[in-house]
């Protein structure tokens, strides 16, 4: 059960919105102008960087459906689950495993980046946004994850969900409702 | 030096907020309702809850400047911005902010360590729904600030006076009005 009298039948980030509207309209707008809007790194990309933080931070609810999300736009949920288990031997771009270390870095902490990381991301190709977008993706999760859990909003097991979810958010981005009661 | 080429002259977020302006409106906005706008917590209060995540993510530049935000709308109360820091439980502040700190605490350390027990606790103390809501979604903003600021190693002066006055400034005004002294004007 949620820790507030959330509204009922909506999963996940769902029930925060539409608890706090007043909230919800700048967080839909960031996710979807650092997953959605069109950007050097294609949507499918962004959107591994944003499970792959959701997975290390344990947020079922946002590794689930942004997981669906990002196989929506690869077209193969497989690569995601690589993603999870293993970055380094994931059949990604030398530069999205680059970019995803300093996601992870900045995961368990803003001091955590090292120049190293940023260095090694440069060298494959990563511009100054792309790093940015990595580590502001990287950090949103680390408040979006906090958000859904903290409230411990109700989060169900149910595959077709979150992939009738992710095809929404692959489709139309963040601005709207993804979900229905 | 930051991690990536970012606007020379301008301090932690702002930097990369004007790297990047496409962002730091929503940014900007999160912040205004979260802290600045009308609510039944006070500014002071909300910005303690910011200064106090901020410190235990040890983020210089958010824990300063919302400190300063902090005491400016505390009536210059530096003392009680820093007892808040290193020991809320026996600073003057009310049983249901100290409850609200136990709950950002957690939110910081990861949201699933938020317990029943802790948001019963704030309910005792007379914490309604949306104030513990707004207490983990603050809490989980300064996450991300924190990491945002520090993640891309932005300049950050040891400057006091200068985040005293800036302080001051934003009380008054709020964070959508500030971020025109250094968002480039587009609209």
């Amino acid at each position: 059960m949620p820790h507030i009298q959330l509204p009922e039948q909506l999963p996940g980030i769902s029930s925060a919105f539409a608890f706090r509207p007043e909230t919800a309209k700048p967080l839909r707008e960031l996710a979807h102008i650092l997953l959605h809007e069109p950007n050097s790194l294609s949507q499918g990309e962004r959107e591994l960087i944003a499970t792959y933080v959701s997975s290390l931070n344990d947020c079922y609810f946002c590794q689930t459906s942004h997981g669906a999300a990002a196989s929506c736009h690869l077209g193969d949920i497989e690569v995601v689950k690589q993603v999870y288990a293993d970055v380094e031997h994931a059949p990604i771009s030398e530069k999205l495993k680059r970019l995803l270390v300093i996601a992870g870095q900045v995961q368990r902490g803003g001091k955590q980046v090292t120049r190293a990381a940023v260095e090694a991301a440069r060298e494959h190709g990563a511009t100054d946004i792309e790093i940015h977008d990595a580590v502001l993706i990287a950090a949103a999760f680390c408040m979006y994850n906090r958000y859904v859990d903290g409230l411990a909003t109700w989060q169900p097991r149910n595959e077709s969900m979150y992939a009738e979810m992710g095809a929404h958010l692959a489709r139309e981005g963040y601005k709207t409702p993804s979900i229905r009661p | 030096m930051p991690h990536i080429n970012l606007p020379e002259g301008l301090q932690g977020i702002r930097a990369a907020m004007a790297f990047r302006p496409e962002t730091a409106k929503p940014l900007n906005e999160l912040v205004e309702v979260l802290l600045h706008a009308p609510n039944s917590l006070t500014p002071g209060e909300r910005e303690l809850i910011a200064t106090y995540v901020s410190s235990l993510n040890d983020c210089y530049f958010c824990q300063t400047v919302h400190g300063a935000i902090a005491a400016a709308h505390l009536d210059g109360d530096e003392e009680l911005v820093l007892r808040v820091k290193a020991d809320f439980a026996h600073a003057a502040i009310s049983e249901k902010l100290k409850a609200l700190l136990v709950i950002a605490g957690k939110v910081q350390k990861g949201g699933k360590h938020v317990t029943t027990a802790d948001v019963e606790g704030a309910r005792k103390a007379g914490a309604t729904d949306v104030e513990i809501h707004d207490t983990v979604l603050i809490a989980a903003a300064f996450c991300m600030y924190n990491r945002y600021v520090d993640g891309l190693d932005t300049w950050q002066p040891h400057d006091e006076e200068l985040y005293r006055q800036r302080g001051r400034k934003t009380a008054e005004e709020g964070y959508v009005t500030m971020s025109r002294e250094y968002l480039p004007q587009t609209k």
